[in-house]
């Protein structure tokens, strides 16, 4: 759990260091990452509101750019659907990128965990914890570090996530779609709004399913 | 702009986005396409997100230099993810790689 937080922690910081040398202040940093926190999300809005977007194309890029949470949450749905309506509003509060990856990795290293939701309350709490904490950090110190966001640190992201990916990829249908989506990504990268990333997605879904059912169907045949 | 107004909008969006289906999850059934297709967002949605980051150095322009801090500290993040397995010694390693490469060769 702690590289994944080590991960993210650059991100909160150079938030808060942009924020609120920024438009957008030290305390509106400061509340975006508290009520939103969503890492991806909230940097696309600090680049709209520097380019004096308006309210409507900032909420619609934060839809796009947030759809893929749905996404996790129907995949995480089977293991929360039990509990309580209060628990499953907390932990979709807390559904963020890193959040997920480690609770998909939990109930697929142990299928038959009933006590789940307390690892993903811990998993969620901590990454909230070190958001908003690198958050302030960030709005504090940031100021005096000018070039903070090309100091590289941002590469962290890149580490965490191969780290999550690539020992997963000894299954053929998981190495289609992760090369096919990352084909696609490549391809459509200079597509408005983000939008590559979630049609590279659903390439890589399309190329996973795809060679999952032809692999089914090769064994159904010999 | 209004900001507190904007970031609470921003904040009901996302939120939206992830309680929809835990809020009606009894109410939706997955058929077996859509189970299986939802095996695959983790690893499709991250890929889509690090490829590019990788080969364009996390910006907007393609650099498949050897220079590149990016390229070589993302192959070898994979190198020693694949040959490894452990998550740390992926992470510290290949940041490692990275700020060593800036300081000697990118410059």
């Amino acid at each position: 759990m702690a590289p994944m937080i080590l991960g993210a922690a650059p991100f909160g910081f150079i938030f808060g260091a942009l924020a609120a040398s920024g438009p957008l202040g030290a305390w509106n940093g400061l509340l975006m990452s508290a009520t939103v926190f969503a890492g991806a999300s909230q940097f696309v809005a600090l680049g709209l509101i520097a380019a004096h977007a308006g309210l409507v194309l900032l909420w619609l890029t934060t839809l796009i750019v947030n759809l893929r949470h749905g996404l996790y949450a129907a995949n995480l749905l089977p293991h929360v659907a039990r509990l309580p309506k209060r628990w499953r509003l907390l932990l979709a509060f807390l559904l963020v990128d890193e959040a997920f990856a480690l609770v998909s990795e939990f109930h697929r290293r142990e299928p038959q965990a009933t006590l789940g939701h307390w690892y993903y309350l811990g998993a969620g709490l901590a990454m909230y914890a070190n958001w908003l904490t690198m958050t302030v950090a960030g709005v504090l110190v940031g100021e005096s570090f000018p070039g903070l966001a090309t100091s590289g640190l941002d590469f962290a992201i890149v580490a965490t996530f191969v780290s999550i990916v690539v020992p997963q990829l000894g299954e053929r249908p998981r190495l289609a779609a992760a090369l096919s989506s990352a084909v696609a990504a490549v391809a459509l990268h200079d597509l408005p709004l983000r939008l590559g990333l979630l049609a590279a997605s659903a390439v890589g879904i399309a190329a996973g399913v795809a060679a999952l059912r032809l692999r089914r169907a090769a064994r159904g045949a010999a | 702009m209004n900001y507190p107004l904007a970031i609470l909008g921003m904040a009901a969006i996302t939120l939206a986005c992830r309680a929809t289906f835990y809020l009606l999850g009894e109410r939706i059934v997955f058929p077996p396409l859509a189970r299986d297709a939802l095996s695959f967002v983790p690893v499709a949605v991250l890929s889509a997100i690090t490829v590019p980051l990788i080969l364009f150095s996390g910006g907007d322009s393609l650099n498949l230099s050897w220079r590149s801090p990016w390229l070589v500290g993302g192959v070898a993040a994979i190198a020693i993810a694949w040959f490894g397995k452990r998550r740390l010694a992926t992470i510290a390693g290949s940041l490692a790689v990275f700020f060593v490469w800036r300081f000697l060769v990118a410059g």
